[in-house]
């Protein structure tokens, strides 16, 4: 298994902030209204998304829920066709039929996201049993949110994962909340995830979220163990999304008041930018002339695709039954 | 040419498929058991093992997921609901997903080449939760095929058919016909999925008839013309996509349109023949079209109300008679004799 090198930490710290500066964009784009899908930004919840997929391996393929940006991103999928998707032009990744929830990027490892909950989480351990049918050494991730854990397939989909020891990694990125309810609502006190996932006999931990390095670390060693038969594991992944539940404001913006500030501000405080950031210059491990650089060269990157997105042609509607069975 | 059972015929669809395509399994609740499925999967079983005929936990949804999922990954997934009822379960990932994934991505995630095979139970008691038949919800949304096979040869045809279609597919197979005998080709021959079938060709008016509801309509046929009535039935073999040509031609034909399902008139399969038959084929129409299905009620499991639930034989004799403002004759004797051993 790999270290956690400088120069993994380093690509991870690479992740996390350009994904932190898509989305952050991205959103700022969406007030213009000329996006017309809705949109469930990631900010706050990057180490999760970065962490996992940069330790996949080629041959892994990952799924993922309406929150899917991040996701998507990190696995390979490119960002022009992500842009070009929310602006429903004929480059998007889904051709501009699918919008903000249903991404696909399947030639970079990243088959799809749909908007139902725990819908994927059944997929991904199917496409895990026709890795295992086939002999091939792949493993399927399966990205849900905690409130996936209040729905019938989840615990199908692990009941069966585990019966049959397939390689899947579920990744739960707890984030408190489903859409405005908290916890409370919806989980008896004194509730933990990864007990739930331990009783069905799937091996569980629950990790920092906000930390890439320690999401990583978790990510790597499961898919290890999961890669050499040791069956389905479960990830719980501690984490908080700083804007809305749909949209591009945050919470007091919004006028919305089931989040406080303050809870809001602690989190924010836990930033996984920033604490990937400060560790790595602590370490000693990049310079201020190199952030720059990376700093640029994201903020070129998102430069030209929405360039190209905007200058993308729209579906024509004569294609209106392109790909109907 | 060989005679073989409605269920023989699945069997041997399934199984000439799977010789030839070794990316097909077969998987559900009981498909392994020694009974199975009616005698449906018993034979893949023994030709292909554990490793491509396996059970399944009580999951429905999870299920269908899951065959998504290895459908997308280049497999060719079998799924059986011994009944139709449990599908409902099945409807998220059926509908929300493989229904939509062709087009929901742009093409671009591939295509869900799976089957879902699904029997629709009648009589016995079978009552309100294992005798539902659901072809029109269904094939309402876009982006599913539904197949209802009414005799052997179509049984094993339309199978075959299914296994090498690239969109999800739903056969809807009916247990009272799974002792119908018939002629079957032995080569592996698919039936064409969106063809309707003539049953029987007539003059005096079309009955467009599904599933079991062939047998029916055929056997009053038979009746009618004892009565010197030439009755054309079509049996529509492919829900979605619907063989309009073949009906509508059949119309201009006849004059006569009597449309029967196996299951209600409201919103179903029955409704939208009507439709077609109204839009594009009215000034073809000499009289209103009628239309027979179950009752308007859950299906009940009293010998009695069951009797009066479904339409059978007679019934449609009778309503072709009164469609051609006849009356005299009697049909009560014409109903095929309900032979068949519970209990399910």
């Amino acid at each position: 298994m790999d270290a956690l090198t400088p120069d993994v930490k380093r690509r991870l710290y690479r992740s996390v902030f350009r994904l932190r500066r898509i989305e952050e964009r991205l959103a700022d784009l969406y007030r213009e209204q000329t996006m017309r899908t809705p949109a469930h930004f990631g900010v706050g919840q990057e180490a999760v998304a970065s962490g996992v997929c940069e330790a996949l391996g080629a041959r892994d393929v990952v799924y993922s829920h309406h929150r899917c940006h991040n996701h998507y991103l990190a696995r390979g999928g490119k960002l022009a066709g992500l842009a070009a998707e929310l602006y429903g032009r004929i480059d998007g990744c889904a051709r501009g039929r699918g919008g903000s929830v249903h991404l696909t990027a399947r030639d970079q490892g990243f088959i799809v996201s749909s908007a139902i909950l725990g819908q994927t989480v059944a997929v991904a351990c199917g496409s895990a049993l026709a890795f295992r049918m086939d002999g091939v050494p792949g493993v399927a991730v399966s990205f849900f949110g905690e409130a996936t854990c209040e729905e019938g397939v989840f615990y199908e989909s692990l009941n069966y994962a585990a019966i049959n020891r397939l390689p899947v990694l579920f990744v739960c990125e707890n984030n408190l909340y489903s859409t405005e309810s908290p916890l409370s609502v919806r989980q008896p006190a004194g509730t933990a995830l990864t007990d739930r996932a331990a009783a069905f006999k799937v091996e569980a931990h629950q990790v920092d979220g906000n930390d890439v390095f320690e999401v990583w670390n978790a990510a790597r060693h499961a898919v290890d163990s999961i890669r050499s038969g040791g069956g389905p594991v479960f990830l719980e992944c501690m984490t908080y999304r700083w804007l809305e539940h749909v949209g591009p404001k945050f919470d007091h913006e919004a006028g919305r008041s089931y989040r406080s500030r303050e809870e809001l501000d602690h989190w924010i405080a836990r930033c996984p930018v920033r604490h990937a950031r400060e560790r790595l210059l602590a370490e000693g491990l990049v310079s201020k002339a190199e952030l720059d650089a990376w700093s640029d060269a994201v903020e070129q990157e998102i430069d030209d695709a929405v360039a190209t997105a905007r200058d993308s042609a729209w579906p024509d509607a004569a294609d209106l039954f392109e790909n109907v069975h | 040419m060989r005679e073989l059972t409605y269920a023989a015929a699945l069997s041997e669809g399934c199984v000439q498929a799977m010789e030839r395509d070794p990316a097909i399994f077969v998987t559900g609740i009981a498909v392994d058991y020694p009974s199975g499925i009616f005698g449906t999967t018993d034979e893949a079983l023994k030709r292909f093992g554990p490793s491509r005929v396996f059970d399944a936990p009580a999951m429905e949804n999870a299920l269908t997921g899951i065959a998504i999922g290895a459908a997308v990954m280049g497999k060719r997934p079998v799924i059986v609901h011994p009944r139709n009822d449990f599908m409902f379960l099945a409807f998220d990932q059926l509908i929300n997903l493989a229904a939509k994934w062709r087009y929901m991505y742009g093409g671009r995630a591939g295509t869900v080449p799976m089957v879902v095979r699904a029997v629709i139970g009648k009589g016995w008691g079978q009552g309100a939760t294992h005798s539902q038949s659901l072809q029109a919800p269904l094939a309402h949304f876009p982006g599913l095929k539904v197949l209802m096979p009414a005799c052997p040869q179509d049984a094993k045809g339309l199978t075959l058919a299914a296994l090498q279609d690239d969109s999800p597919v739903v056969i809807l197979e009916h247990r009272s016909l799974y002792g119908l005998t018939g002629p079957v080709d032995e080569a592996p021959l698919p039936t064409p999925i969106g063809k309707a079938r003539i049953a029987r060709e007539g003059r005096d008016l079309t009955i467009v008839a599904a599933s079991a509801m062939v047998v029916e309509a055929l056997r009053a046929a038979e009746e009618l013309a004892r009565e010197g009535v030439s009755v054309e039935v079509v049996d529509v073999r492919t829900i979605r996509p619907l063989d309009t040509d073949t009906i509508l031609t059949s119309i201009r034909k006849t004059g006569r349109l009597l449309v029967t399902d196996t299951s209600w008139a409201f919103c179903g399969l029955s409704a939208e023949v009507a439709a077609v038959a109204s839009e594009k084929a009215f000034d073809a129409l000499k009289g209103p079209v009628r239309r027979l299905a179950v009752a308007d009620c859950p299906a009940p499991v009293s010998e009695p109300l069951e009797a009066a639930f479904y339409p059978r034989a007679s019934t449609i004799a009778r309503a072709v008679f009164a469609m051609l403002g006849k009356t005299s004759a009697a049909f009560d004797g014409i109903d095929a004799e309900d032979n068949f051993k519970g209990p399910y």
